[in-house]
């Protein structure tokens, strides 16, 4: 069997349906494969729509997405996709094609060093030079990017490699002796983490996405009820905890509810769970939660005590370490009085916008696909303002429903990743909420959608400028709005010219109609909602900050 | 500080970018590294010898160089028994009347010339870092034209 043909049988032994890709020069015997091969390939019309579709289709369905390029400005165009489901522990198998193993370092044609380019960027990565190595390749690559911690894996396959000819063995089983993530908790440590909850008076949960990976949303809920602790979620880890239950705050740090912050903040115990204290969420770390121990619950040793000194670590699968912790847990702490301040710190700061203009509110807008889906939608987005009120406005209550570049901050995300979210989960209705900014860097992807019938509805919060960098000069730069005001085609009329529905928003009494329309279309539609150009997303931490030092707006 | 980690990495192409890599992304410093194949030939021993400003930097180094697929074990000799070596050769000024002079140091000294020619010699010497700095700063007396040092090599003892 060539090795073009064992690429395509290793994939569908890990049970891949459909792939990402564009073809090109060094992947001809690749494709030449699957013009017959029951994978379906979606061809985008960008290799970076290909890399954000298959992390976006992961994100949907927790399965190992997949893109496909050829060498060389291939490769180089996954590069940003692949950094952004690295940044985001997104499990991914990227594959690109090489020149010829007899041509390498020769600056052949097409040819770039791609292992080399994405060693930072990906968990791990191969160069295939033998064939007889390539189905273990494959397997190894699928293995390391779901587990663990996961991550983007890239396989570069020489054209030659493609073409050689060998038998195909399929590893049933792989054991690679220098990677042995840890699963299970320490029991000792456990415990003491144990001792510490029940001996808090004011204890948070703060969840990230681990929560999500591991699928451990149930018991994090559990412990929740069980300690009775508030909780509140990093921007990766939302969906991880249910949007309109109770004890939950929202989400933290730099665009986090005034009342999450200021609980993080005044807590004497920080349960930490698949979560990284990641820049955004702790501001001024010598500031942060002075009172408070921290037990730290993730499956990546080096994401313990990197920014924050941890009292109780516990490296294992968050699932795992949350059924055991539970268990021990004998005696619980009163925390009736702490719920109390909280509740009134959510009484005192709510989350709030001036609904007073004639112009539409972005805010009003997530309000109404509120009230439209009640959560059952996964909602993309792209990266900036649009974003942050999406996590702010939505209540997500369930994982893989809220799907957005957090580590990376990727513009140009949120369209492809919601094609792939849509092709992973079909009955869904995905929406992808977009500035004006954002949705012109992969806009291409209309084409994809409309050849494929891939029927996402993206939501354009217009507002004429590149809004986030231009709400940081109107309050760091006095006002001096430098390359930040941004023209936009006619979304309406290039909706239509991609055979897309196109529609325009310019009233408040518009906009759920409109999202209704959309709903019932059977095809892709672009909604063109023109807001406040000038709204700002508030809370705000300023960089460096405390994260209870917030700027609240008109609050 | 300085501290010295050893590490035992599969012996496969792109595993010292790999390693170096992460040294360079992450901002910490390589003062020395050694690398060679081990009797086993699928595994290669490195000694690392890292400037890490503080124990939570050294902590940080470790974790993420475990963190590689292809590191096998990483070990920080820095609170381990150990033993350390490095082979240093010397290019100096020589005449033959210096003879005595050099063989006076290299009683008291580790080295030894390996080779001499009309006016240069060729210095070897195996030791711990202050041997081999005590015996350079001797040699400085004739000009030293060349040097070449392997880094610390480290053993647990």
């Amino acid at each position: 069997m060539i090795g073009a043909r064992i690429l395509l049988e290793s994939l569908k032994k890990e049970g891949i349906e459909v792939i990402f890709g564009y073809p090109g020069g060094q992947v001809l015997p690749i494709f030449d494969q699957l013009y017959d091969f029951d994978i379906k390939l979606i061809l985008t019309r960008h290799e970076q729509g290909a890399a954000h579709a298959a992390d976006g289709f992961s994100r949907a369905t927790g399965k190992v997405g997949v893109c496909l390029a050829t060498s060389g400005p291939g490769a180089t165009n996954l590069v940003t996709g692949i950094a952004t489901a690295y940044m985001d522990s997104i499990p991914m198998v990227a594959i690109t094609g090489q020149v010829g193993t007899h041509l390498i370092g020769n600056d052949a044609f097409q040819e770039a060093d791609v292992t080399g380019i994405t060693r930072p960027v990906t968990k791990h990565n191969f160069l295939v030079k033998d064939v007889k190595d390539l189905a273990r390749t494959i397997a190894e690559a699928f293995y390391i990017a779901s587990s663990g911690r996961p991550g983007p894996v890239l396989i570069d396959i020489p054209l030659d490699v493609q073409r050689a000819d060998t038998e195909f063995i399929w590893p049933e089983k792989i054991n690679i002796r220098s990677y042995q993530p840890t699963y299970s908790g320490h029991p000792g440590q456990i415990k003491k983490a144990a001792k510490l909850i029940s001996a808090s008076k004011k204890p948070i949960i703060y969840a990230g996405g681990g929560v999500i990976t591991s699928g451990a949303h149930l018991e994090l809920e559990e412990l929740a009820q069980k300690v009775q602790a508030p909780v509140t979620t990093t921007f990766m880890g939302l969906g991880g905890f249910c949007g309109t239950h109770k004890l939950f705050l929202g989400m933290l740090g730099m665009h986090g509810t005034a009342y999450a912050n200021h609980a993080v903040m005044e807590s004497d115990l920080i349960i930490a769970v698949g979560a990284r204290f990641d820049d955004r969420v702790t501001g001024r770390l010598d500031d942060f939660a002075p009172g408070a121990k921290v037990i730290h619950i993730d499956i990546d040793p080096s994401s313990i005590s990197k920014n924050v000194r941890v009292d109780v670590p516990i490296v294992g699968d968050a699932k795992n370490i949350l059924k055991q912790l539970i268990a021990e847990i004998k005696k619980l702490p009163d925390t009736a009085q702490w719920l109390r301040t909280v509740d009134d710190w959510k009484k005192k700061h709510p989350l709030t916008y001036k609904d007073d203009s004639a112009m539409i509110k972005p805010q009003y807008i997530l309000q109404q696909l509120w009230e439209l889906t009640k959560g059952d939608a996964i909602i993309c987005t792209e990266v900036g303002q649009s974003q942050m009120w999406a996590c702010q406005w939505y209540q997500y209550l369930t994982p893989r429903t809220f799907i957005s570049s957090g580590g990376l901050g990727t513009m140009g995300f949120g369209f492809p990743a919601a094609m792939g979210a849509k092709l992973g989960c079909p009955e869904k209705e995905v929406f992808n909420i977009a500035g004006d900014g954002s949705i012109q860097m992969n806009i291409q992807e209309l084409a994809t959608c409309v050849a494929n019938k891939i029927n996402v509805k993206v939501l354009i919060f217009n507002n004429g400028f590149l809004g986030m960098v231009r709400q940081w000069q109107e309050l760091f730069y006095k006002k001096r709005y430098s390359y930040t005001q941004i023209t936009s085609p006619d979304y309406v009329l290039l909706a239509q010219s991609y055979g897309a529905l196109g529609l325009r928003v310019t009233k408040k009494s518009e906009v759920r109609a409109a999202l209704q329309k959309a709903v019932e279309t059977q095809n892709t539609v672009f909604i063109d909602f023109r807001i406040e150009p000038e709204e700002n997303v508030y809370p705000m931490v300023q960089a460096g900050q405390a994260i209870n030092k917030m700027i609240e707006g008109l609050a | 500080m300085r501290h010295t980690i050893a590490v035992l990495v599969e012996n496969k192409f792109g595993v010292l970018a790999r390693v170096a890599g992460l040294f360079s992304a992450r901002g910490y410093n390589i003062a020395s590294l050694a690398v060679s194949e081990t009797f086993d030939p699928q595994i290669s021993y490195m000694t690392i010898v890292v400037e890490a400003k503080d124990e939570k930097v050294l902590e940080q180094i470790n974790k993420q160089l475990n963190k590689l697929i292809d590191v096998i074990t990483v070990t920080d000799f820095t609170k381990k028994d150990h033993l350390d070596r490095e082979l240093v050769l010397a290019k100096i000024n020589y005449a033959p009347k210096d003879k005595p002079k050099l063989e006076a140091i290299f009683n008291k000294f580790v080295g030894k010339i390996i080779n001499h020619k009309a006016d240069t010699a060729i210095i070897e010497a195996v030791g711990d870092q202050r041997q081999i700095n005590e015996l350079l700063e001797e040699l400085n007396q004739f000009g030293i034209k060349e040097l070449v040092r392997t880094g610390k090599l480290a053993i647990s003892n």
